[in-house]
């Protein structure tokens, strides 16, 4: 298709003051993209390797358990959960509800902080009954 | 608009063609994706270790490969899918659009494929005892 890059585009993302609608929304994406890529190339790493026998395994084992491997996991977990969360808070506005400005920041918020919170649960749990 | 009923008016439309299939197995995947993750969530908290031997013992039971396999077949075609409508969305270029969503096929199908040959590997070598390769 014939574009002239030289038109002018509407200032569709500059010219907006930040809301909670709008991080939920671009995170989304942003983490439905890191589960997909990093997310899952670490998920099929782990098959592969149990599959693989013991010395695959205890090399995927050293990474894991390595600081900045612990680092990626809770990340990648966060990453989890706030898809998670905003996507049933997707599904609550696919029925038309939750579109009320005060009803649609606040849960906003509720998406942000039940993220935070399973993550930070699911990892003290780990952390302190796994090692 | 003409007459018919709504579901009439959506099958076969658009540009696609598609009508509302995609948006709609973007949601039934979701669904699937939360019901299978809820599992996997509780069954890894469940073990008792995260060592070679518990790993690949729990991995081997049908109980495990199967939802494990259901899992993967799940979130990627849901991956596929909103990354497909990421690269609709971002990259303008009518070309690199294609070659995009080619890799993106590619990358989904390639790697899907990699994690049920593991899953099936753990499965059927399995009699019991993990090998010790």
């Amino acid at each position: 298709m014939a574009q002239n890059s030289a038109r002018p585009l509407s200032p569709h993302i500059g010219i907006w003051k930040w809301g909670a609608a709008m991080a939920v929304s671009i995170l989304h994406r942003a983490t439905g993209t890191a589960l997909a890529t990093a997310g899952m190339l670490g998920l099929v790493w782990w098959l592969l390797a149990v599959a693989a026998g013991k010395p695959s395994y205890v090399i995927f084992q050293d990474w894991a358990g390595w600081w900045p491997g612990k680092v990626v996991m809770i990340g990648l977990t966060w990453a989890f959960f706030q898809h998670l969360c905003s996507g049933i808070r997707h599904f609550i506005m696919d029925v038309g509800a939750g579109f009320e400005l005060k009803t649609n920041r606040t849960s906003a918020f509720i998406v942000f902080s039940v993220a935070v919170t399973l993550t930070t649960l699911l990892w003290t749990y780990l952390l302190v009954m796994k090692g | 608009m003409g007459a018919g009923t709504n579901l009439g008016r959506v099958r076969g439309l658009g540009s696609a063609k598609h009508g509302a299939e995609h948006w709609l197995k973007q949601r039934t995947t979701a669904i699937g994706n939360f019901a299978l993750f809820s599992w996997l969530i509780m069954a890894l908290v469940r073990l008792p270790d995260y060592s070679f031997e518990t790993m690949h013992t729990w991995l081997s039971s049908p109980w495990a490969a199967i939802p494990m396999i259901l899992l993967v077949i799940s979130v990627f075609q849901h991956f596929r899918m909103g990354l497909q409508v990421f690269i609709e969305d971002y990259v303008h270029d009518e070309g690199l659009k294609f070659a995009a969503i080619v890799a993106l096929n590619f990358y989904t199908i390639g790697l899907g494929a990699t994690a049920v040959f593991a899953i099936a590997k753990i499965a059927f070598a399995a009699t019991g005892a993990a090998p010790n390769v």
